[in-house]
């Protein structure tokens, strides 16, 4: 990014209504990912001086419990209604849980599971971190997921969604192919890196579990009904378009007895529909580099100079 | 700039839990809970009975729901004595209504200042559970060891006085605690605490003192949670926890007795608005053949953890 400037230049303009199709796999419309959020969060971290870890002094119980949960129970639902319906999730994970649970993560590589970088832990920021300290961060997470799983990360979320200028540079120089942390489409488009070739893969805040419960205060049915609607929508834009729909999950907050069972029936929805490719985030970041990302790149270049 | 090369070092990333208090385990891989008469879903009930002085205080914190304007707060003073004296009644004839026993963590001070409460939870069969002393009574670590376990010695000695049996639980204002509770709560013999959130069947938490059992009480399913933070409607509620009663039945058929905690305020459950759709959801619940009402203790005893 420019550091500094007004515009960070992450990416060039490229509107909506005017862009080469996406083909997805099977004439599918819509690409649906499921992303759990396999964090772990410590009872009693260093103090970074940019962002406080716990509202409370520690041991922040509620806090540290409540997503404690997550890896004791919540986990266990959520994984056994995406199998049900055929969703392998795609990871956010938080790479310390591999020494830390290592059952959970046997049980989801096995799934067929993707993992990418969420940081060692949920509770350790990238605010103030020079580019030696981000380096060996970025690397950590390399060797510990393909340690642990055998799988080569591919993508990646910042910790607790905390960047520095250099982050999105350095993931593309290591070879990670997509971020996301960038919020600005619904579909993947070019990234601007030093090195390499980086893209943005639809995240999504609006519709993570965090903001349906903690932000906008939806009660599970109706987080479910939004689902489904976002759903429902990207589907039938995407016959012209091709869309990407992600559904961030953390399993503290979607695991909870009164909320799987409305979730569960999201997942029979897009199951059932027929226009879903139902699939990982890196799957999509492979079709849409070998397939889309020079059209995407040419679609802007119309824009380029536009500006009076 | 960079930050403390200490904070890119991780001395407790190794197998297991960050700290010594309990064990990681999965709710799905552990020996079956079996609730008498082969229940399915324990369904507990914990009220909250409170007493905020008017003169709040910020040490170690305030507590929710404590006074909010200016002194004197004479709004949220007595708003909260509303449901002590008018909620908690309306809850205590919602119980008798379905013959439900349920816990009561109570404030010592509401013991001393009206015992007639007190006598009236114990001769309808209900369990009371050490709730601090007052609403300034919170616990967060910075308050002194020595002034923390006074708290909670005067908490229990109180309600044995009041109510003539000593509490076997513990309830933590907010749930908070310092690194001192756990240990504390050991050395002063309670069985049994209710703050840690992070499970939903009762396990065992290790102190140097000795271990107790931490009983999960969920506070997603709170109705402060439900009803004021989320600002959901008390019929959105009562569908809530009959989805996560359903949910819950389900799983025990293949895993084992569940809990359904249900923490309830009565300055928010027992007003005349809400009461209505409230008893129906005891009714509801009341209904279904594998539901178990049961006291925190019963569940506790019956889950019978190692």
């Amino acid at each position: 990014m420019r550091e500094g400037q007004a515009d960070p230049g992450l990416y060039d303009f490229r509107p909506y209504r005017d862009r080469a199709k996406i083909q997805w796999p099977g004439g599918k419309s819509v690409a649906v990912w499921v992303s759990p959020n396999i964090e772990f969060y410590e009872l009693d971290p260093p103090a970074n001086p940019h962002r406080k870890s716990w509202a409370k002094p520690h041991p922040d119980v509620v806090g540290y419990a409540h997503r404690d949960y997550g890896n004791r129970v919540g986990h266990y639902r959520l994984a056994e209604v995406m199998e049900r319906y055929g969703f392998r999730g795609s990871v956010s994970l938080s790479v310390a849980m591999c020494q830390h649970c290592p059952e959970i993560i046997d049980q989801v590589n096995a799934l067929g599971w993707e993992f990418f970088s969420h940081g060692v832990y949920n509770t350790r920021y990238s605010y103030g971190m020079d580019e030696a300290q981000e380096r060996a961060l970025i690397e950590d997470a390399i060797k510990t997921v393909r340690d642990a799983t055998g799988q080569t990360i591919k993508g990646w979320l910042a910790p607790a969604l905390t960047h520095t200028p250099r982050t999105l540079d350095l993931i593309a120089e290591y070879g990670l192919t997509y971020t996301c942390d960038l919020y600005h489409d619904d579909q993947p488009g070019p990234v601007h890196v030093a090195n390499g070739k980086l893209i943005s893969m639809p995240y999504s805040l609006e519709v993570n579990d965090h903001y349906g419960f903690s932000v906008y205060n939806m009660s599970p049915r109706d987080y479910a009904d939004t689902l489904i609607r976002q759903y429902d929508r990207l589907a039938a834009e995407g016959a012209a378009s091709g869309t990407v729909m992600c559904i961030p999950l953390h399993a503290y907050l979607i695991g909870q007895p009164h909320r799987i069972g409305p979730f569960e029936e999201v997942l029979r929805h897009i199951a059932a529909d027929g226009r879903a490719w139902i699939t990982r985030s890196g799957d999509i970041a492979d079709h849409f580099l070998a397939h889309d990302y020079d059209a995407a790149v040419q679609d802007a270049a119309r824009y380029i100079g536009e500006a009076r | 700039m960079a930050l403390d090369p200490a904070y890119l070092t991780y001395p407790k990333r190794t197998k297991g839990m960050d700290h010594a208090l309990y064990s990681w385990s999965s709710l799905f891989d552990r020996p079956p809970v079996a609730w008498p008469d082969g229940k399915s879903v324990a369904t507990w009930m914990m009220v909250s009975l409170e007493w905020f002085p008017i003169t709040p205080s910020d040490t170690p914190f305030r507590a929710p729901g404590h006074m909010q304007t200016a002194y004197p707060d004479f709004r949220h003073y007595t708003a909260r004595d509303y449901g002590t004296r008018v909620g908690f009644y309306r809850l205590l004839d919602a119980f008798a209504k379905v013959g439900v026993k349920v816990s009561v963590a109570v404030n010592a001070a509401i013991a001393e200042r009206y015992p007639s409460i007190v006598a009236d939870i114990v001769a309808e069969g209900h369990e009371i559970i050490a709730h601090s002393t007052d609403m300034n009574g919170t616990i967060a670590s910075g308050l002194d060891e020595g002034v923390e376990r006074d708290l909670i010695l005067r908490s229990l000695d109180t309600l044995e006085r009041i109510a003539g049996v000593r509490p076997r639980g513990w309830h933590s204002i907010a749930r908070s605690q310092s690194f001192n509770t756990p240990r504390l709560l050991v050395e002063a013999g309670v069985d049994y605490m209710c703050d840690w959130v992070n499970d939903e069947l009762p396990y065992r938490f290790d102190t140097d003192a000795g271990s107790l059992i931490n009983l999960p009480l969920n506070h997603e399913l709170a109705d402060r949670q439900i009803l004021v933070a989320q600002q959901h409607s008390v019929d959105s509620y009562a569908q809530q926890i009959g989805d996560a009663h359903d949910w819950l039945t389900a799983e025990a058929a293949r895993f084992g007795g569940r809990v359904l905690p249900l923490h309830l305020t009565p300055y928010i459950m027992g007003l005349p608005y809400r009461i209505d759709a409230f008893e129906g959801l005891l009714a509801d619940l009341a209904g279904r053949s594998g539901n178990w009402f049961a006291r925190g203790d019963q569940i506790v005893d019956a889950a019978a953890i190692p």
